[in-house]
């Protein structure tokens, strides 16, 4: 008894303290992967029998749409070609080495801490697939996350909204630099510090500002719903509604930056062509 | 060792459980009301085998929910093994019970549970307690008579010993 206890007590304190443990932490990951994808049944066969319950009109009006939007983006793409390279030019020009050539893997959820109190979800990539730890993740909205640990077929991801989450935002209006932290609702961030005569305004889009080298620039994490000035307060209280959508998106995105791509194995450059 | 793998099938089975995502549809909160399946099991199987489960198995299935959770590797082992000990050292008194007295004791283990979980988390300073999380106690103290029938039934009829 008292061995057992003395021997997780070691256990908490050097995993706590050390990465030591990821490794052994992959591992039984990777044996407990059964139950994980047993868990994920449920959901997957509603969703399923949803498939099949829709009729044939409704699928019909869905791919009109879908048509719809997909000629909608081509041109836009067609466009956004053009002004990459334009950008990309001009930032040559500029001497700047930013760019945002990013590539994307597709990812789908599997798992959902199941304490409410912790926005934490398992995705179906692991270390096969490339994904690093502190690899951020997207969905079609915006910033959703950064990896906090891989196994081989698995990782978990930490939420934007998880209250012991922070991301280096700045206004895309202003170019204010701020920190968004997590409040524990998945429909809300709250914004640290803002000074009560900061030019900041409800409808604020805020993007990520790449600073702490974790997030990639650009990308939209929310935007801004509540300024409020209380005079017996250093600093403005001012929240915002996270972009992606946190606890719908089923399928999200790794992000790989250019030099992360060099580094990721051969599996994921050859993929990067289709 | 009849019947090992009645054991373990029903241990998966509760981890399932303790995992499996809810629906989109209802409200995040409703996640405070899941009962502690993997515990409620534990302390079957400690009660009535107690020579064959005790703390060992215990210490495992608690690191296996460790890393199905995400936790610290530890921390539910060492809550699962203080469980183990206290319904081994119950195990006598339990058996003459009728089930509603097992669920009181069941509803005090499972708040202790709870207890220890938080208390490791804020030690560690990922602690947000609210007081919901007894909640889990009092849902799995109400299912530990139907728990306690389903899991004999399955004991005498595979002959588990």
């Amino acid at each position: 008894m008292l061995g057992y206890c003395i021997l997780s007590i070691v256990l908490i304190a050097v995993d706590h303290m050390s990465g030591y443990l990821d490794d052994i932490r992959a591992g039984l990951t990777l044996l407990v992967t059964p139950i994980l994808v047993a868990a994920d049944i449920p959901a997957r066969e509603v969703r399923q029998l949803e498939e099949i319950v829709n009729s044939r009109g409704e699928m019909q009006e869905y791919i009109n749409i879908l048509e719809q939007e997909r000629l909608l983006l081509k041109t836009k793409t067609a466009k956004m070609a053009a002004l990459t390279s334009e950008n990309d030019r001009l930032r040559d020009l500029l001497g700047s080495a930013a760019k945002l050539q990013d590539n994307v893997l597709v990812a789908e959820l599997i798992g959902v801490d199941p304490d409410p109190g912790k926005h934490e979800v398992t995705i179906d990539k692991g270390s096969r697939d490339g994904v690093f730890v502190g690899q951020p993740l997207l969905d079609a909205q915006g910033l959703m996350g950064q990896v906090v640990s891989i196994s081989f077929f698995n990782s978990r991801v930490l939420l934007i909204s998880d209250q012991s989450h922070f991301v280096p935002v700045q206004v895309s209006r202003t170019n204010l630099r701020l920190i968004a932290q997590g409040t524990g609702a998945s429909s809300e961030l709250e914004l640290m510090h803002v000074q009560n005569t900061a030019d900041i305004r409800v409808g604020d889009l805020l993007v990520s500002s790449g600073l702490g080298d974790r997030f990639p620039v650009g990308y939209p994490v929310g935007v801004v719903n509540k300024v409020e000035h209380d005079p017996g307060r250093p600093f403005a209280v001012v929240t915002a509604l996270p972009s992606a959508l946190l606890n719908r998106s089923r399928h999200v995105l790794l992000v790989f930056t250019e030099e992360e791509l060099a580094r990721a194995p051969e599996v994921i450059r050859n993929r990067k062509g289709d | 060792m009849a019947g090992l793998w009645v054991i373990v099938v029903t241990f998966v089975v509760a981890m399932v459980l303790a995992i499996v995502p809810l629906s989109d549809a209802v409200p995040v909160e409703l996640g405070y009301l899941r009962p502690q399946w993997v515990v409620l099991v534990l302390i079957y199987w400690v009660i009535a085998l107690p020579q064959r489960v005790g703390i060992g198995v215990a210490w495992v299935v608690g690191l296996i929910v460790d890393v199905l959770l995400g936790s610290l590797l530890g921390q539910h082992a060492i809550a699962f093994i203080i469980v183990a000990y206290i319904a081994s050292s119950l195990y006598q008194r339990l058996r003459m019970f009728s089930l509603w007295q097992q669920s009181m004791i069941v509803f005090a283990i499972i708040g202790l549970n709870q207890l220890i979980d938080f208390w490791i988390e804020s030690i560690v300073g990922f602690g947000d307690w609210n007081v919901w999380y007894l909640l889990a106690s009092v849902v799995s103290a109400l299912l530990w008579p139907s728990v306690f029938l389903l899991l004999r039934y399955l004991r005498r009829q595979f002959n588990v010993t």
